[in-house]
């Protein structure tokens, strides 16, 4: 029984899709045309212009292509830990509320010891530990000290939804359990668990970005936080080469935004409350002058 | 009282599970800390046998010990204080460090996030109350700053404030030259000024997510029938929108205060990377890049047990608050 959900078409699920879906397209894409991120030039630091769209780098290197490169790592982390997030926060949340008793105390426990044990300082000192990072490796270091939170919050969803009428129905009509929670049960959290998906996405890249920024991120790869932390080593900020530190700061915020919006249509699905309470749709509740005559007409 | 002990002990376990990440994650690392540590110490003087007992014990690697006697040891050590010395700041204890750092984290990070979280449900509460104003249109683009990585926007303010228009200073938690630490006028003044861009960036890249849930939690408790009823009985506006409205609608968002606590001491360790804020964040920061690795261990701990005991805190305040949650229990 897929009900289907009906998506709101509204402004904001537009600009959020084609922003963030340029972004996705530079990332795929940009990589196969731009030159070699890491070739030095002995042009040192100069401004966009001439061979180089967006400047270099101190060492001559191409930002643009350093660019294509963050995007395409800043993507795939936030890929691998937006699934690894879904499928630990699915297992511990929607399971352990569904099955019930024992099961679901332990689960519960677990996900609330790993949500107030704090997040950054134990990837901090995880990843101090180990030498040499892959991108993968901070990936999976993210998404373990992650996941807790949209846990916690399908967890209470699927509580109120497993006691629902129809849920109870198809447990009468002899139906299997993991069908229930299958058919029944999954489908209606699918609006929930696509918001928690877009903000592990975006506290993934974020959370890359900082650690990066702090020196500790994935060696030897590109991605936006990556670049900032050359950028600032470089003295970007002092020497005004702002082709070199606002690129990637916009294109994650850029990113971040669009992932924003569309989380709020994510929202106004689940909650339908929040949906249509703009002053734009109010005024269109409003009788226009020569219909409030004509209704005064009629009553007096 | 069943509700608190309850709470209580989930926070025990908690704690256990802490000490005990904190006690595993040395051990199960590929790499021998406790080499790398004795030969950093090494360079700054003789070590005594008993801090290589001490390190070995803190960082495990003691192979001809079982794991279950160094787990006893460690929590032995930790129970009577002993966090092991400093190889940055030799020769300090771990703890000494610690008790210097914290005050100025507690202060500044604590003091913009309280900050944030009023200023954010009280805006809410007006944006949720008046839906559509011109308050409520300006929520998606405070959700903008929070989609802005923290450190960029605080790299902005910090470049446009502080290098272009010198209104803020560079960096540092005070005058270092001018004033002499203790409480005295200038020194606490000089400490408010250079605190001031730290906390405005805080405040700043925070308080949107504050407004928008308190304002979505208003939209929905508005809808509910006791607003009606209190609308019909003819009471003031200003005292529906208070103490009938915001007052359910903010339960929420204080349960989220909780949990964003643990954020809180984790953006400390950027706020002060950026700023070069004297506080436990940056001594973080200090013991990753020199190895220091029975510092980095005390700090993970200290910050895990302030935000176990601030999450306590907040259940308890938040059990006072809504008597529902102890009828539940």
């Amino acid at each position: 029984m897929s009900a289907r959900v009906p998506v709101p078409r509204t402004a904001k699920l537009r600009a959020g899709l084609v922003i963030g879906g340029f972004i996705v397209l530079f990332g795929l894409l940009g990589p196969l045309v731009v030159q070699d991120p890491s070739r030095v030039d002995d042009i040192g630091l100069t401004g966009p212009g001439g061979g180089h769209w967006l400047g270099t780098t101190q060492t001559g290197q191409d930002v643009l292509a350093q660019l294509a490169y963050a995007t395409r790592g800043s993507l795939t982390v936030g890929a691998v830990v937006g699934v690894l997030t879904l499928l630990l926060s699915a297992f511990f949340g929607i399971v352990g509320a569904y099955a019930g008793g024992w099961v679901d105390e332990a689960f519960s426990l677990f996900t609330n010891v790993m949500l107030v044990i704090p997040g950054l300082p134990l990837v901090i000192v995880i990843s101090s530990y180990v030498p040499d990072k892959s991108l993968l490796l901070v990936s999976l270091v993210l998404s373990l000290t992650g996941w807790a939170g949209s846990a916690r919050v399908l967890r209470g969803y699927t509580l109120s939804l497993r006691n629902r009428d129809y849920v109870l129905a198809s447990r009468v009509a002899g139906e299997r359990r993991w069908r229930i929670l299958g058919v029944e049960i999954l489908p209606n959290l699918i609006p929930l668990l696509a918001s928690q998906v877009v903000f592990a996405v975006i506290f993934a890249i974020l959370g890359e970005a900082g650690l990066s920024y702090l020196g500790l991120g994935a060696s030897g790869s590109f991605t936006w936080g990556t670049m900032l932390y050359y950028a600032q080593n470089g003295l970007a900020l002092r020497l005004g080469a702002w082709w070199w530190f606002i690129p990637p700061g916009l294109l994650l915020a850029l990113f971040g935004a669009a992932l924003s919006l569309v989380n709020f249509s994510i929202d106004e699905v689940i909650n339908p409350k929040l949906r249509d309470q703009t002053r734009a749709a109010r005024r269109g509740w409003r009788m226009s002058r020569a219909q409030l005559e004509k209704a005064k007409e009629a009553t007096l | 009282m069943g509700y608190f002990l309850r709470k209580l002990g989930f926070y025990v376990v908690a704690l256990w599970a802490a000490l005990t990440v904190n006690f595993l994650i040395p051990r199960l690392m590929p790499g021998d800390p406790v080499d790398l540590l004795l030969a950093k110490l090494g360079q700054r003087g003789p070590v005594t046998p008993e801090t290589r007992h001490s390190i070995e014990v803190l960082l495990g690697t003691d192979s001809h010990r079982s794991l279950w006697s160094q787990y006893a040891g460690y929590l032995h050590n930790l129970a009577v204080g002993d966090l092991g010395v400093s190889v940055t700041f030799f020769p300090a204890q771990v703890t000494t460090i610690i008790a210097q750092t914290l005050p100025w984290t507690i202060g500044l990070i604590g003091l913009a996030t309280v900050i944030s979280f009023f200023v954010g449900v009280g805006l809410g509460t007006l944006a949720g109350w008046k839906r559509g104003s011109w308050l409520d249109n300006v929520i998606p683009v405070t959700t903008m700053f929070q989609a802005v990585p923290y450190f960029w926007l605080a790299l902005i303010l910090l470049f446009a404030l502080g290098s272009l228009w010198p209104v803020f200073p560079l960096n540092g938690g005070y005058d270092v030259y001018n004033v002499t630490p203790g409480w005295n006028g200038a020194f606490l003044g000089s400490v408010l000024y250079y605190g001031t861009l730290p906390a405005l960036t805080i405040i700043l890249s925070s308080f949107g997510g504050w407004m928008l849930g308190m304002r979505n939690m208003m939209v929905s408790t508005l809808s509910d029938d006791y607003m009606v009823t209190a609308e019909a009985k003819g009471l003031r506006p200003g005292r529906i929108m208070r103490r009938y409205a915001a007052r359910n609608a903010v339960l929420p968002s204080i349960s989220g205060f909780a949990i964003s606590l643990g954020f809180v001491v984790a953006g400390s360790i950027v706020t002060e990377a950026v700023f070069s804020y004297p506080g436990i964040g940056s001594a973080l920061l200090q013991a990753v890049g020199g190895n220091d690795y029975a510092l980095m261990q005390g700090i993970f701990l200290v910050i895990t047990l302030s935000v176990l005991g601030a999450n306590l805190l907040v259940d308890i305040l938040y059990s006072v608050i809504d008597p529902r949650t102890r009828a539940r229990a």
